[in-house]
């Protein structure tokens, strides 16, 4: 997978995007997308990734910058030259057309043959395992099934690039979570190169190969999954992608990558220094599962008061007050010797200096 | 006590004035209104009133008997007096919408002689009493025949000496009498003529000679209009639509008295009336010499009574004499055309479908 | 097996009285608009297509007559009982009401012009026996078979004849029918011209409506609720001002004349002819009704999603194929229901085509409005207006035929 990265068959240099001409949308933006690669772009609503999306797709154009497909600058070349698949929020399936037509429509407008749209209709449609459906309208299919249809669409053309905007986005959890399989298997089986936009952290998680997190125009982190998980670069990151506990501290020293952080009351918690310097603010980010009861041998072995206790059937999630945090997580898995605990009981807390990150305020 | 006898004198008082406030009757007359009505209000309403002390509720309507037929039929009849043409007063007549009018109560001329021999012939009807007669005449912009000026209705005709589009209404009485006249027919023979099946052709022909050049107007209003914006350079028109403009805006327009047909404008009392015999007095009262004379002031339409005549004076503005330009101005009245009732309430339906398929083909 | 089948039934039966109850109460709620409908809309309807056919003005005044009538072959001379029964019945017809007389004068009046005065005569005039004499001594037209042809046509309750008419047909003494002259044949022409127009406007008012609409759809709010008002703007104008406003603008020496005259497009001689003819007609209409087109197809249009153009496109149709083969068919409904709409109210209009429109704007309904107002021949009016009325319902079911009325939008 490494490999297929580093040719950049999709590359965003300098781009940047604005509006109304005041604010940008989209600031400097460098991004190299791998051929075969499946990218997710994630971020809340307003982050840029949807407007990233649509200058790929040429439905929007970059302000400035340089945009290129199989190193070809596209930035002038309209959408329907491009020759991308593209599955839309709400499918946008022809509602005045058959399910057959719809899929048809990308060969027709080819001038592609009637024997071998017919072929290629029907092997789409078995793709997506929704044969013997030819003949409905979309408002006859499920929310489900206009997604397969919609994907069948986009792919039965065979483009260089799929583009994905949010198309999950109007399914119920379990459905939405049997898609993004079937998804995932699909760009396994054909090896294309898929683009996806959500704000749905677990969904990316899921599905791709990397993930561009975007916040405020910019992207924040671009990595695989788990080391956007596990070794988030800055606290936006860490407190979009899963839970996280931050104790809020000040920077004393640094010492081989690590940050001696003073807590109120003049404790010093070290962490490893990601993001951190001499005298300022800094903030540890620490998972809830990588933090230990009553530790031993612990380098760090903190006090905490318990002040929720929640059962989870798999975990026990203990909410308590750590230094200024309120809200300190602790995941506890069914496993563990000790089950019962009481509010207002007074706790050890520990973690390995690793696994704190002192990250940005 | 004293307090108590004024107490019952103001009472006393109060009660005769309610008497005769309920003796006090209430008509409603409905007429054409505009400059028309204002005429009518000023020369016999108001004085009506102030002689008698009853009311007056003045309402507008623009022609046809529809409204009153509705009324009469469904037995809710809520105007008294309605201002109609001979052609309604006959077959609102016909229908049973109008009662028939004692014409013994219409008092003498103020030359003593008898009502029946004052007014001119047709203006008195079963149902009917006319107040006014009023002319249709053609005129001209005199700006645009600079040489020779139209004067005979012949010339109306004649399009190689008098060019310039014509003007006519879009109706086939008038119409097919002026095109008679203008054929050579004399007044006295028009509607013999016209009963015959040669006469209809012969009118027909007539207007064909000029039906490429004619310009259909519909309203009253219209005639002035279309000489002023030079859309026609001859129109027919009521004499009073285009005397106005020349007087009171220094229009060049000029009449053509030659050939003038005049119709009666007529009150008529609506079948099932309620007030009819208050309806009557005031008939009686506005036919009257004096207010017949009076209206002449206000708007040139010639007054029903031969003893009216001599008492037309002068137009509002207090220097135009009305007298000549009064349809019944003998000087005017050459070769003039008293339209027929009787003629058009039996041939009405046949000569109006004749004249509208041709104008349409 | 048995007792779940009755058990099913029980329970089918129980469901039944449910919603029989529901159907009820919601049937109660509209009932106070259905009877309003019915009173206002079904009633004068019908009305109006009994008024065209049904009417017992001389049926029931002169009974015996028309029974005699009935039987009298239009060829043979006119026997001496119908004499006798006509001059009986109309004077006593005048006894019960004065205008009894000539009202049925007025009726056969319209089938032979020249009758009104005959007839009327016959309830004032003394008529002893023999009557058939002295009816023709009191005018040679009684001696003549023409006049009593036309009573025996006016004579029946029930009579096709203003339906006939209204086509162009006119019903005969002997029953057979003949069509009318060719220079009196009117309504025809009329209906056709109706027509004609009807379509011109609604294809002109689909024309200019649909790139506006298309327009108010796509810009933000703020400046679609302004170009709205624009739109609205001629519903807030009354008829006439806003008729004499193009007639201002449109006349020889209107404003689009005098504006080509000088700056030299046109010479002085050259002046445009575009008042009281077809083209202003369909000027002004089309002005009126071009809220009718655009009004439901915005709202068609502000409900496609713009995603099924960009979809189109993705997947590499031009903007042109896109335009026409994924967003026009779903702008379908929306055009559909404004081209009924302006059709349908085009096709009643006639103030405005009377007063711009010259020797072309005569229409059908001027002639409905002619009878109603003018000649007071209220049936022959309500045959028109049931045919025009009957032609639209024959489009509207044209149109849920082709288009299916399910899918038509109207905002």
């Amino acid at each position: 997978m490494p490999s297929l990265r580093t040719n950049g068959f999709v590359r965003f240099e300098n781009v940047q995007k604005t509006y109304d001409g005041r604010s940008l949308v989209v600031k400097a933006l460098n991004l190299s997308i791998g051929r075969g690669e499946f990218l997710t772009l994630l971020g809340p609503s307003g982050s840029g990734k949807t407007t990233t999306l649509m200058m790929l797709a040429g439905f929007e154009s970059a302000t400035s910058g340089e945009i290129f497909l199989d190193d070809e600058l596209i930035n002038n070349i309209p959408p329907h030259k491009r020759g991308l698949g593209m599955v839309f929020q709400n499918y946008a399936l022809f509602p005045h057309m058959t399910v057959a037509d719809n899929i048809a429509f990308p060969l027709r407008v080819r001038a592609i043959g009637k024997a071998e749209t017919t072929e290629r209709v029907r092997q789409a449609l078995d793709m997506v395992r929704m044969s013997n459906f030819e003949g409905r309208k979309p408002a006859q299919l499920s929310g489900g099934q206009q997604q397969r249809i919609a994907l069948a669409r986009a792919l039965v053309f065979e483009p260089k690039l799929l583009l994905m905007d949010e198309p999950l986005g109007a399914l119920d959890k379990q459905l939405r979570e049997h898609m993004q399989f079937e998804i995932k298997h699909l760009h396994e089986r054909l090896g294309i190169t898929i683009v996806y936009v959500t704000h749905d952290q677990s969904e990316a998680l899921t599905m791709s190969d990397r993930i561009a997190v975007f916040n405020d125009g910019r992207i924040q982190q671009l990595a695989a999954p788990s080391d956007l998980y596990e070794k988030p670069d800055n606290s936006f990151v860490a407190q979009f992608i899963g839970e996280n506990n931050r104790l809020r501290g000040v920077t004393r020293a640094l010492n081989n990558g690590r940050a001696e952080v003073e807590m109120r009351g003049g404790v010093i918690v070290p962490a490893l220094a990601v993001k951190a310097a001499v005298g300022e603010p800094t903030q540890i980010s620490i998972r809830p599962e990588r933090v230990s009861l009553e530790p031993q041998n612990s380098e760090i072995n903190l006090e905490g008061t318990v002040a929720e206790v929640i059962y989870l059937g798999d975990h026990i999630r203990i909410r308590m007050q750590v230094f200024d945090d309120e809200n300190f997580i602790v995941k506890l898995s069914n496993g563990s010797a000790r089950r019962d605990f009481a509010v207002g009981e007074s706790l050890r807390v520990g973690w390995s200096v690793e696994d704190g990150r002192a990250l940005d305020v | 006590m004293k307090t108590i006898a004024n107490l019952l004198l103001a009472t006393a008082a109060t009660l005769a004035f309610t008497a005769a406030a309920a003796r006090a009757e209430q008509i409603t007359v409905v007429s054409w209104g505009g400059a028309y009505t204002k005429a009518q209000t000023e020369a016999y309403q108001k004085p009506w009133m102030a002689k008698t002390g009853n009311s007056i509720v003045s309402a507008d309507y623009n022609g046809g008997l529809a409204e009153v037929k509705s009324q009469v039929q469904s037995g809710n009849v809520t105007w008294d007096i309605i201002d109609v043409e001979p052609s309604e007063a006959v077959s609102g007549c016909n229908d049973g919408l109008f009662e028939k009018l004692d014409l013994t109560k219409l008092p003498k001329g103020a030359d003593g002689s008898d009502a029946k021999a004052d007014f001119v012939p047709g203006a008195l009807l079963d149902c009917a009493v006319g107040t006014i007669a009023y002319a249709n005449i053609f005129g001209y912009d005199s700006t645009k025949f600079p040489g020779a000026k139209p004067a005979k209705l012949a010339d109306f005709f004649d399009l190689k000496t008098f060019p310039g589009k014509r003007g006519m209404k879009k109706e086939s009485k008038v119409n097919l009498e002026m095109a008679l006249m203008a054929d050579g027919v004399a007044a006295a023979d028009v509607y013999k003529v016209l009963a015959t099946k040669e006469g209809v052709e012969r009118a027909f022909k007539k207007l064909e000679s000029i039906k490429s050049s004619v310009v259909w107007w519909e309203a009253g209003a219209q005639p002035p209009q279309l000489l002023a914006s030079g859309e026609v350079t001859m129109t027919t028109a009521y004499n009073g639509r285009l005397f106005t403009p020349m007087v009171t805006e220094g229009k060049p327009f000029v009449i053509v008295w030659d050939g003038q047909q005049q119709v009666f404008d007529m009150w008529a009392i609506l079948k099932g009336s309620k007030k009819k015999d208050v309806a009557m007095d005031f008939i009686s009262f506005s036919t009257s010499t004096q207010p017949l004379a009076d209206q002449a002031k206000y708007i040139p339409y010639g007054p029903t009574r031969k003893s009216s005549a001599p008492l037309v004076g002068k137009f509002m503005d207090g220097k135009t004499d009305m007298a000549p330009n009064m349809p019944t101005n003998p000087a005017n009245m050459g070769n003039s055309l008293v339209q027929s009732v009787s003629f058009w309430s039996e041939h009405y339906d046949e000569l109006n479908e004749r004249f509208v398929s041709w104008i349409g083909k | 097996m048995t007792a779940v089948e009755l058990g099913t039934e029980g329970l089918e039966r129980r469901l039944a009285r449910a919603e029989r109850r529901g159907k009820l109460r919601a049937f109660l709620l509209v009932a106070p608009l259905l009877a309003f409908v019915l009173l206002s809309f079904a009633m004068p309807i019908l009305t109006l297509v009994r008024q065209a056919a049904y009417n017992t003005l001389v049926s029931a005044n002169l009974p015996e007559t028309t029974a005699l009538i009935a039987d009298w072959k239009v060829d043979a001379p006119v026997p001496e009982p119908l004499c006798e029964a006509l001059v009986r019945e109309m004077h006593a017809a005048k006894e019960v009401d004065p205008a009894i007389p000539s009202r049925i004068a007025t009726f056969v009046n319209r089938e032979r012009a020249g009758s009104l005065s005959r007839v009327k005569q016959v309830a004032n005039a003394d008529i002893k026996a023999p009557y058939c004499a002295g009816l023709a001594a009191l005018h040679d037209d009684w001696a003549q078979p023409d006049i009593w042809r036309a009573l025996k046509i006016v004579a029946p309750s029930f009579s096709p004849r203003f339906f006939l008419q209204a086509l162009d047909f006119r019903l005969q003494a002997d029953g057979s029918i003949r069509s009318q002259d060719s220079n009196e044949a009117l309504h025809l022409m009329l209906f056709r011209r109706t027509l004609l127009v009807a379509a011109g406007v609604t294809l002109a008012c689909a024309l200019l409506g649909f790139p506006v609409a298309y327009l108010l759809a796509h810009v933000s709010l703020r400046v679609s609720n302004m170009l709205l008002i624009i739109v609205l703007l001629p519903f807030w104008t009354s008829l006439l001002v806003r008729t004499t406003a193009w007639i201002a603008l449109l006349q020889q020496n209107g404003v689009v004349n005098d504006t080509l005259v000088a700056l030299h497009i046109i010479g002085e001689k050259g002046r445009l002819e575009m008042m009281y003819n077809m083209f202003a007609t369909l000027v002004v209409m089309t002005h009126v009704l071009l809220p009718f087109m655009i009004l439901p197809l915005f709202s068609v249009m502000k409900g496609i999603n713009p995603n099924f153009t960009r979809a189109a496109l993705s997947l590499g149709a031009t903007p042109s194929t896109a335009f026409w083969k994924v967003y026009f068919p779903q702008t379908i409904p929306g055009l559909g229901a404004g081209c009924l709409l302006v059709f349908i109210l085009a096709v009643g209009y006639y103030i405005t085509p009377a007063l711009v429109g010259g020797q072309s704007g005569q229409l059908i309904s001027n002639i409905i409005a002619f009878h109603m107002q003018k000649t007071l021949n209220w049936p022959l009016a309500a045959a028109i207006g049931t045919i025009l009325l009957a032609g639209v319902l024959l489009l509207y079911w044209l149109y849920s035929r082709l288009v299916g009325i399910d899918k038509m939008k109207l905002g």
